[in-house]
């Protein structure tokens, strides 16, 4: 699913939250994890207010949906960037290199993974296999894909974001 | 039921098929040891340290989620079953702060143990340790990461109360246990119930320790220091010195408060009995004067933590009455303070109580007495605590005679007083005063039976009094509570007058500054039902067993209070409580 956080203000993404719940609160604990991926699709993460509405709204604790949010690493609880930068980690791509990938693109950007640039335009998290092996090393800006990647070929695909 | 045959050791054995490889073993005389297993909370196989071996099969099992099966054959102390225990005990440790001297579950720890047991001599595994975070905000509760094993017994028994403020946090090494978003408990919608430390078979989860306190005022000279000590804790103490578990050690738990040196001894009993003259006559009064019913119990501090948190609808339906020990500090600190012409600025108040919720309690700005500025009681003990001072003091408990309260002003208490630390206890001694006071008689028959008891976590029952029918209701546990108020909410039950709510599961006697036993004793027991008999059998021995019967109660009125629910009792007796929000944004944003 597009990641629509930058096309809604603030009221729009609390409505779109206030849907998604209505639509799966009755699953409860059930419907967590999908509700967690909705609500993270809306907002580009899950603020801890956004956490305390799902709680509420499935009528499970708030202690058990932050274990949920804390555990996968897809989950993240700082905002991301206009452009996600997922670098893949996954068994391939860590032989064909990805190490480097990831480094020259924090290098590139002056931030750490994890972390999204100060004009809110980047921000990278690295991630598990995303099913691309045979393009090893890949990463993903938003819905883009790159592969064959060398450390080398990463200034200039960012450039075209960065110019965007 | 359905039988199935195995041999377990060489011992054959013929169990329900129902039974796990666990409870097979306890059946041939052969304990297993656990560690992360609490029949009936956290059954879920995590810790390794149950694993046994199975003949036939692969890789050994956790014997604690494992069901027996026809034929099967067990070992439970093969060389790989020994071994295999070791290194995951060995592991367990590798991250385990091991400052046992200074812990206080120090000769107390069920981790402690199986080291002992399994002769653990060295520190096989050093490695990089989980950061040590000690979460000591609350008044109640206190956490520390460093001790804990992450066996999940806290986790569990938060979300059997159905409170959920615990989770595991985190994945893989970085995994804790804590409140949501790494908050302190204190700022989390806990209740301080304490089951999570009753569960927990480390020293990862203790109560703030007061004893130094109380020390400090009983070697003061210029305080006047008294103490009142619970119902439920005579039913407990004696399992810290040793005695079977349900024995009734009040006079032996008088005797040794006398010689810990508190200048006055009094009985919380006596506080109950006052409790019931005040809450029995609110309960008429608002039944006849068309009040908010039903009207429900405030004597449980976890329980109105509870209502204030996650039901604050229902905040008007509670007694405004203090608890017991809170009416009795009151009490203590106003009329026993005159009559002895003794400054209440000097009195200590020192309540031992079977709940770590009375530490907060206490010090809730509520308990403050508006005119002097004085706590109406300074210092919460648990039961726990108690029996460190009177270890600390050198008595020998179980060789100490028995001996009373102190019988002036304020020593009388009733049976009806000392059922209080059961679930249903309370219900109980209110039926009886009000039974009494509506037909205007001294009603013969009094026991209210189908009150009593844990079978049920919610109990109801109907009674005709006076041409008068009175339906009320029992729960014990948050979690009956929760279903309870839910059920009242969605008009599916019959609308009450009265209702108890106690917060832990059995009431008081099993609250969270109780005596902690070991996960291996507790397969065998209610201990609930053992601890309430006590209770039982104390208030059957007593001559007085209805509250208002109680004369130094009906003397404080007469002398002091003027009527029950008149306006001193109002100003010193009565409270009021306020909705909490959960999670607020403040908290949030920290």
């Amino acid at each position: 699913m597009a990641i629509i956080v930058k096309t809604l203000t603030q009221d729009e993404k609390k409505q779109k939250l206030a849907e998604v719940l209505s639509q799966h609160g009755a699953e409860g604990r059930q419907g967590l994890i999908q509700v967690l991926q909705e609500a993270q699709n809306i907002y580009g993460y899950l603020p801890l207010e956004v956490q305390r509405e799902i709680a509420f709204g499935l009528g499970v604790s708030v202690a058990e949906v932050y274990g949920v949010v804390s555990f996968y690493s897809f989950f993240s609880t700082k905002p991301k960037g206009e452009y996600m930068i997922s670098v893949c980690l996954g068994t391939a791509c860590y032989v064909k290199g990805a190490q480097a990938i990831l480094e020259k693109v924090e290098t590139e950007l002056g931030i750490k993974s994890g972390e999204c640039t100060d004009d809110m335009k980047f921000s990278i998290n690295p991630c598990r296999c995303i099913g691309a092996c045979g393009l090893a090393p890949v990463m993903m800006i938003n819905d883009d894909v790159y592969g064959r990647l060398t450390a080398d070929k990463i200034p200039a695909i960012l450039a075209k974001y960065k110019e965007a | 039921m359905n039988m199935v045959n195995l041999t377990i050791d060489g011992i054959k054995v013929n169990v329900p098929s129902s039974y796990t490889i666990l409870e097979a073993a306890r059946h041939a005389g052969i304990k297993i040891p656990t560690l992360c297993f609490l029949k009936g909370v956290n059954e879920v196989g995590a810790c390794r340290i149950c694993l046994v071996e199975v003949v036939g099969g692969r890789s050994l099992v956790a014997s604690c989620v494992n069901p027996v099966a026809e034929g099967m054959e067990v070992m439970t102390n093969s060389p790989r079953v020994r071994a295999t225990r070791r290194s995951t005990l060995e592991l367990i440790l590798s991250d385990h702060n091991k400052d046992c001297l200074a812990c206080i579950r120090n000769g107390n720890c069920e981790l402690q143990n199986l080291c002992e047991l399994y002769a653990i001599r060295e520190n096989r595994f050093q490695g990089v340790r989980s950061p040590s975070i000690i979460d000591s905000k609350s008044a109640s509760i206190i956490r520390d990461s460093s001790k804990c094993i992450l066996c999940g017994r806290c986790v569990a028994a938060c979300q059997k109360q159905e409170i959920g403020v615990l989770s595991f946090l985190n994945r893989g090494f970085n995994t804790s246990v804590g409140p949501a978003f790494d908050i302190s408990m204190a700022d989390a919608p806990c209740i301080y119930c304490g089951q999570c430390i009753i569960a927990c078979p480390v020293g990862a989860l203790h109560e703030r320790e007061e004893i130094e306190l109380v020390w400090a005022a009983i070697h003061d000279p210029e305080k006047h220091v008294v103490v009142q000590v619970a119902p439920a804790v005579r039913a407990a103490i004696g399992e810290e010195f040793g005695l079977p578990i349900g024995t009734r050690s009040t006079g032996k738990m008088f005797a040794a408060l006398r010689r810990l040196g508190f200048d006055k001894v009094y009985d919380t009993n006596f506080g109950a009995d006052l409790t019931i003259m005040e809450e029995g006559t609110e309960l008429l009064n608002r039944i006849k004067n068309g009040g908010k019913l039903p009207m429900i119990t405030s004597c449980s501090p976890g329980w109105i933590r509870f209502a204030e948190f996650y039901y604050p609808d229902f905040l008007d339906n509670l007694s405004t009455c203090k608890s017991p020990h809170q009416m009795e500090g009151a009490i203590i600190k106003t009329y026993y303070a005159q009559r002895k012409g003794i400054d209440p600025k000097n009195i200590y108040v020192v309540s031992v109580m079977p709940c770590t919720s009375k530490k907060t309690e206490a010090a809730r700005e509520e308990m403050i007495n508006e005119k002097t500025g004085l706590r109406d009681v300074d210092a919460v003990l648990t039961t726990r605590e108690l029996a460190r001072m009177i270890k600390q003091a050198g008595i020998d408990f179980v060789k100490l005679p028995d001996e009373g309260p102190d019988m002036d002003m304020m020593g009388e208490y009733t049976g009806a007083a000392v059922i209080f630390g059961a679930t249903g206890g309370v219900m109980e001694a209110a039926l009886r005063t009000v039974a009494d006071i509506l037909e205007e008689d001294d009603l013969p028959e009094f026991e209210y039976t189908t009150v009593r008891g844990v079978d049920q976590g919610i109990k109801e029952a109907e009674i005709v009094v006076a041409g008068l029918k009175i339906r009320v209701a029992v729960a014990h546990s948050t979690a009956a509570a929760r279903k309870l108020l839910d059920a009242i909410r969605a008009g599916t039950v019959p609308e009450y007058h009265f209702i108890e709510i106690m917060g832990c599961s059995g009431g008081c006697v099993c609250g969270g500054g109780q005596p902690q036993v070991s996960a291996s004793d507790l397969m065998d027991i209610d201990l609930r039902t053992l601890r309430a008999q006590a209770l039982y059998e104390e208030d059957s021995l007593m001559t007085k067993r209805k509250s208002h019967k109680n004369a130094d109660v009906e003397a404080l009125y007469k002398n002091f209070l003027g009527e029950p629910n008149g306006h001193l009792s109002h100003e010193l007796l009565h409270t009021h409580y306020r909705a909490r929000e959960i999670y607020p944004d403040s908290v949030l944003d920290e």
